[in-house]
């Protein structure tokens, strides 16, 4: 039993020693930068330890602007992105024809590079001098007015935000679900079926059920990974987000470091820190919602 | 209620796209079942009785023919609609719903002037549970119950909405031998006290046999034969339905009807009354009656004492199968002296098929 024990633990070693190395120190560190004040990378130097520098993060509207965006787009792409891919994802497991050629025609946008898309975003909702773009095309037939969704009113910047953010995150979903929908048994369809149960009770009673730690898994990598959001606003808006209002936490964060602006890595750790409580609390919130409402079979 | 098949037959796309020709699993089916009574559709695998089944439960549609449960033609009314009861081979249990959930779901399903107070559910749920002796566990899991646990609420599921049938599908196929004994004893106690028209799929004869108010052997998606058990056991009209009914099954020989004599090899071993022909005579094992001056001899392989009886295994040249299985009482004694075994036939275990269509030939 000791020797045992002992090799699992040699076993574990090289893991343990990445894992140390890169995440675990690396964690650490980031939480005692962002107590010590006015702290130089170049020098390596501190005034003091304390507060200070959430107080700064807290009070800065720079931060308080990436924190309502990254919200804002928290809140609207992941019930809505789950909930369109489940949709897409039931309409693909009821089609038998073509069923192939649409997942594949789904899950494109999921291999496509993130900047690439950003730049036919842009296209589709930039205005210039030369045209107003294909969305505001569509919204004259309609006859609304022409918008400017890269450069004009916060809500037109954000709903392209959240747009290209659902877009982009749908093709992992749909691929997940698709697989989650085809591994429930049709003994189960047709059990219910003979009970009498319409199509929406089937739905609500017996697929969602069966497939609820899916869908778990979707929500809480879908929350983690819109608070996490960077890569899409800078695709849409260029790197100086906070002039586009556009900024998210981790961009603020990037700012901190790299940005026209940076060099304060004291700040960027305390607003990383920050970032970290809120993920924590509403993972730990998402868990204790689905010990009720997911069922491991 | 009374279920009649007319002229139902399914045929399915053969799964070979270049075979043009359709599969028929269930051809020209042809029954009544007479009101409460349990009935058992018996035939080997793949001749279509679990298709017969989901016909009747309407989960399937047949392409030809009509189905009326009492007077109503229910062709084509979907599953959801039909009010019956299926019990399904794997169970189906909604594993994330405890057995009260289960047994409810059928309830609570119920729409318009059907559906039912609270209360009232809840007291039907519990006199589900309670026929099938459940009502200590409603608030379990089905992965916290034993294979037979499972079955029975599977069964109460079934039962709770008083369906107008009852349809089981392989009920016992995933049961231990000893479940399986008390579980079919079990079945037939519920269909008795609900008097629930009832229809069971199995393959295995001897489960159909004991509890079936009336049997049906198919073959190929073709009905053979229907009757009580016994009769069917008794009265075999195909050389099929011979062999597929009894354990151990019934020993096949070539033989030869020669101036009113039936002839296996050499011996001449019953009086018949028929014109000269090459024959299968098929003999239940409990048919030979162990005598010196038997008409019939066997080259002795062994003999198994089981108790109550004995069982002779033999082999002849003229035997369709590998070995000879005769059972006699056990107070015979078996002289291994000569190597040799003989023995007289009773005549009405002893029946006769045509060699071309292997049709009962009576005598």
């Amino acid at each position: 039993m000791e020797t045992n024990n002992k090799k699992a633990w040699l076993y574990l070693l090289p893991a343990l020693l990445f894992l140390g190395v890169f995440m675990v120190y690396p964690l650490v560190d980031v939480f005692i930068y962002s107590f010590e004040e006015g702290y130089n990378s170049a020098s390596q130097s501190y005034f003091g330890v304390g507060g200070y520098n959430y107080d700064y993060v807290l009070h800065d509207p720079y931060f308080l602007q990436a924190v309502k965006n990254t919200f804002i787009l928290v809140i609207i792409t992941v019930p809505l992105s789950t909930g369109i891919s489940l949709l897409i994802s039931l309409g693909l497991s009821s089609i038998r024809k073509l069923r192939e050629l649409y997942q594949t025609i789904y899950f494109l946008p999921y291999v496509t590079n993130t900047l690439a898309v950003g730049l036919v975003f842009m296209i589709l909702f930039k205005k210039t001098p030369y045209t107003d773009g294909f969305a505001n095309l569509i919204l004259s037939w309609i006859g609304a007015s022409p918008i400017d969704f890269i450069d004009g009113p916060y809500w037109a910047k954000m709903f392209v935000l959240c747009f290209y953010t659902i877009w982009a995150v749908m093709p992992f979903k749909i691929l997940v679900l698709t697989s989650s929908l085809a591994s429930v048994r049709e003994d189960f369809y047709n059990a219910a079926k003979v009970d009498g149960a319409s199509k929406f009770r089937i739905f609500t009673k017996i697929t969602l059920p069966m497939i609820s730690p899916t869908m778990f898994y979707l929500i809480i990598t879908g929350f983690i990974g819109a608070f996490k959001a960077y890569s899409d606003a800078v695709a849409l808006f260029g790197t100086d987000l906070n002039a586009a209002e556009m900024n998210t936490i981790v961009g603020y964060i990037y700012d901190m470091l790299y940005g026209n602006s940076g060099g304060y890595p004291s700040y960027a750790s305390a607003a990383a820190i920050i970032l970290f409580v809120i993920i924590l609390t509403i993972t730990c919130i998402n868990l204790l919602i689905s010990k009720k409402n997911v069922h491991y079979s | 209620m009374k279920v009649v098949l007319k002229d139902m037959t399914k045929k399915f796309p053969n799964r070979n796209k270049k075979i043009r020709e359709d599969v028929i699993a269930v051809n020209n089916f042809n029954f009544e079942i007479p009101d409460g009574k349990l009935i058992g559709l018996l035939g080997p695998s793949g001749c279509g009785k679990s298709t017969a089944l989901n016909l009747m439960s309407g989960l399937q549609k047949p392409t030809s023919g009509r189905i009326f449960f009492g007077d109503d033609d229910v062709t084509d009314l979907p599953a959801e609609n039909r009010g019956v009861g299926l019990v399904f081979q794997n169970y189906a249990l909604y594993p994330h719903m405890t057995v009260r959930q289960n047994i409810l779901f059928p309830l609570q399903n119920l729409k318009g002037d059907a559906k039912l107070p609270k209360e009232v559910m809840e007291e039907k749920a519990l006199e589900a549970a309670k026929l099938v002796q459940l009502e200590e566990l409603m608030e379990r899991k089905p992965s916290e119950l034993s294979g037979g646990q499972q079955q029975r609420v599977a069964i109460a599921r079934a039962l709770v909405k008083m369906p107008r049938i009852l349809l089981l599908d392989e009920p016992l196929s995933n049961l231990d031998a000893r479940l399986r004994l008390q579980t079919r004893e079990e079945i037939r106690r519920i269909q008795r006290e609900t008097k629930i028209t009832t229809v069971f799929v199995t393959h295995d004869q001897e489960e159909a046999m004991s509890i079936s108010d009336m049997i049906v052997v198919m073959k190929e998606g073709v009905i053979q034969q229907i009757g009580k058990p016994q009769e069917v056991y008794d009265e075999p009209i195909n050389l099929f339905v011979a062999k597929f009914l009894g354990t151990p099954p019934i020993n096949v020989f070539e033989a030869e009807i020669k101036e009113g004599k039936l002839y296996i090899g050499e011996e001449a071993v019953l009086e018949v009354d028929l014109p000269d022909q090459p024959v299968h005579a098929a003999i239940r094992p409990e048919g030979f009656i162990l005598s010196e001056n038997g008409a019939l001899s066997f080259e002795l392989d062994e003999v198994e004492v089981m108790g109550r009886d004995i069982t002779v295994v033999s082999k002849h040249p003229q035997f369709e199968g590998t070995e000879i299985r005769s059972i006699i009482s056990s107070e015979n004694t078996v002289n291994f002296a000569d190597k040799k075994v003989r023995f007289d036939l009773k005549r009405n275990k002893v029946f006769l098929f045509s060699k071309e269509t292997e049709e009962r030939i009576r005598f």
